[in-house]
């Protein structure tokens, strides 16, 4: 195995329980992403993007078939395992921010970092750093309510990325915002992943998104359809 | 991680302050009830104390054992001496000396025939020495209906209902036939005072009240006393603590073998009291467990509540990597401090209110005109020290154990199902 393969995906199939039937929500999927890509699941409403970026992200676990996430078998980690994955390695970016709405936008972003107990300088000058990266120094002592949806997301990604995570998972990112956030906040994550190489994962049916993935994967009932790399931007 | 878990308690209202509130407000009625409850079962044991059973009463023990038929020839001789022996012995309680007799009213015209006549049952109290406070007791002046309270030696006051039916008034003479404490015939002059009305059938059909002075006159019984009865001076019935009492005075006349020996009687100790003492006790229990109950499922309910509309925050802390059970010991211990924070104002609050209807009552005097002595004119809390726990079951218990359920639904909660629920 290549040192610098990040996910290996082999024969996964996850199946819902419908009722007496089972619904087939991914099957034959067989990927393996490297380090540092910028990669997008890309396909129609109910294609199993989420599906796809819940397992990887340890939230849930194949059916049959095997995901490797940096080393670690979804499929065998227990819920501690698996949160310790999450804490350490992983970020989430939602569609809907998800921010804690009492704590300021400062603790938003402490908070992976408290989790991980790192001392209280080095958490200062992390959450400041990942603040600067978004563009969001001026608004550290902010709750949530008092910013523009952009904004939030910004501070999402910081939250993401303050702890340097190898791999960041985002579902439908840019859904709530309008075209300009959009493009902003993407050129942000374009930008952290060439500087810091951390892997970028995206659900997603947006073109806007969609234009700036160096690697396309098309799902479609659950299957891949189309696996494009883009070489050159 | 601490100092961040405070800040979210103190900043987010609805986590905070509104179940702290939720949960004193609750603890406050819970401590408030009981107090009231307990004031309210204690005011009819008051009510049969101040009239005849006293907190204790001490009589010699073969009128104590004939009790019902208020056998004077039986009464303890040298009154005054065991008054004082009491009141220095237990100067926590008011002692007081009483006869309770039976007798015949005869009213004579002018020229000092028969003109009506009625059996009676009187009470010979201390109305006239310095400072008897037995007028208060038996709530005398709101009770009168006509005329005013003995002022001087020879003078009476019926029940209301009596005159009427004897055709007295106020200034009238009356001739009271009874039996002496050797058993020969008494007869003694009064001076009608006054009419009154306790509001109690038993009291009202026939009843006289007397200066203790002027009963030992016309019954011949100088310096006896049917009953000495001592009442707390705190003003409640305390059952353990009479009783208490009263073994340690009983025992100095254990081996006495004497029918004149005087013994020491706590009011449960006489006839049906003992059973409406401990009826009153099982309905307070019965009462406060309802409601401590009820209190409970509401704070149980804010408990559950509490925690479901803390799905989206825990979500995101479990998304973090946050372990389920760091997530659910901190919700436990935010419950516990909330829980703990409205018990200890819950308690605090309901106690300042119990106390302020302790102290002042509230009057509901002009609810029950003609006042009752039965039916009291006060309303009274009583605090009793099991007011100063009893809230922390719904408080703490209640609030935590719900929030424990809620939790629950942590580590049922698929993560797998949190992107979904987040994306909403
Ligand atoms: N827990 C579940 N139980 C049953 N079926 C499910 C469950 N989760 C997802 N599915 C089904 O699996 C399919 C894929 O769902 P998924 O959420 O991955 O779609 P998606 O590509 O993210 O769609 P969208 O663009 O609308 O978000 C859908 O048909 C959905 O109904
Ligand atoms: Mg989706």
């Amino acid at each position: 195995m290549e040192i610098n393969t990040m996910i290996t995906i082999r024969n996964l199939e996850k199946r819902f329980p419908v009722g007496k039937d089972e619904f087939i929500a991914l099957r034959d999927i067989n990927l393996v992403f490297g380090a540092g890509e910028f990669a997008g699941l890309i396909g129609p409403s109910g294609s199993g993007k989420t599906t796809l970026l819940n397992i990887l992200g340890s939230l849930d676990v194949p059916s049959s078939g095997e995901a490797v996430v940096l080393g670690y078998s979804i499929g065998n980690l227990n819920a501690k395992q698996a949160a310790k994955l999450r804490k350490e390695k992983l970020g989430f970016i939602f569609q809907s921010y998800n921010l804690l709405a009492v704590h300021t936008v400062f603790e938003n972003v402490e908070f992976p970092l408290l989790l991980l107990n790192i001392p209280k300088d080095e958490r200062n000058r992390m959450v400041m750093d990942a603040l600067e990266w978004v563009g969001l120094t001026g608004k550290v002592r902010s709750k949530p309510p008092q910013l523009s949806g952009g904004e939030c997301q910004r501070v999402a990604i910081a939250r993401a990325m303050v702890k340097k995570p190898s791999l960041v998972l985002a579902d439908e990112p840019t859904a709530n915002l309008d075209a300009a956030n959009s493009h902003h906040i993407l050129k942000t994550m374009e930008t952290l992943n060439r500087e810091l190489k951390t892997t970028f994962i995206f659900a997603t049916h947006d073109d806007k998104v969609i234009s700036y993935l160096r690697r396309k994967i098309f799902l479609l009932d659950g299957r891949v359809d189309k696996d494009e790399v883009i070489s050159a931007r | 991680m601490i100092k961040f878990l405070i800040k979210g308690l103190i900043r987010d209202k609805s986590r905070s302050r509104l179940p702290i509130i939720v949960v004193t407000i609750g603890v406050a009625l819970t401590v408030l009830m009981h107090a009231y409850i307990t004031g309210f079962m204690g005011d009819t044991v008051e009510m049969n104390a101040k009239f005849t059973n006293g907190h204790v009463k001490v009589m010699t023990s073969a009128y104590a054992e004939n009790m019902s038929q208020l056998p004077n020839d039986l009464a303890l001789l040298e009154a005054g001496k065991h008054l004082e022996e009491l009141r220095r012995r237990y100067p926590d309680f008011e002692w007081t000396a009483r006869i309770q007799f039976g007798g015949l009213v005869d009213v004579p015209d002018s020229i000092g025939e028969t003109r009506s006549q009625g059996p009676a049952i009187g009470i010979g109290v201390d109305l006239l020495s310095a400072n008897t406070g037995e007028p208060e007791r038996l709530n005398l002046k709101k009770s009168l209906v006509k005329g005013n309270l003995p002022v001087r030696p020879g003078e009476i006051l019926l029940s209301d209902a009596f005159a009427t039916k004897l055709q007295v008034v106020p200034g009238d003479r009356i001739t009271l036939i009874g039996s002496t404490m050797n058993g020969s015939m008494a007869m003694h002059n009064f001076v009608v005072s006054g009419t009154v009305s306790f509001g109690i059938e038993l009291l009202d059909r026939g009843t006289l009240v007397a200066d203790v002075e002027d009963v030992r006159l016309a019954l011949d019984m100088p310096d006896a006393a049917g009953e000495l009865l001592g009442y707390s001076a705190g003003g409640f019935y305390d059952d353990d603590h009479t009783l208490a009492m009263a073994d340690d005075f009983n025992a100095s006349y254990k081996d006495s073998d004497d029918a004149y020996a005087p013994v020491m009687k706590g009011l449960s100790q006489q006839g049906n009291m003992g059973m409406y003492v401990q009826m009153s006790k099982v309905w307070s229990a019965y009462i406060s467990l309802v409601f401590v109950f009820a209190m409970s499922l509401v704070l149980w309910n804010a408990g559950l509540l509490g925690g479901l509309r803390r799905y989206g925050e825990i979500g995101i802390r479990l998304a973090m990597g946050e372990e389920k059970g760091h997530v659910y010991r901190t919700m436990i211990y935010e419950s516990v401090f909330i829980g703990l924070a409205g018990s200890l104002t819950g308690t605090a609050l309901g106690l300042f209110f119990a106390w302020l209807i302790q102290t002042y009552g509230i009057d509901i005097s002009g609810m029950m005109k003609g006042a009752s002595v039965m039916m009291p004119t006060t309303i009274r809390a009583r605090i009793t020290p099991m007011d100063f726990y009893l809230g922390f079951i719904p408080g703490l218990i209640s609030t935590v154990t719900g929030t424990m359920l809620s939790g629950i639904g942590i580590y049922k909660r698929q993560t797998a199902m949190l992107f979904k629920e987040l994306e909403a």
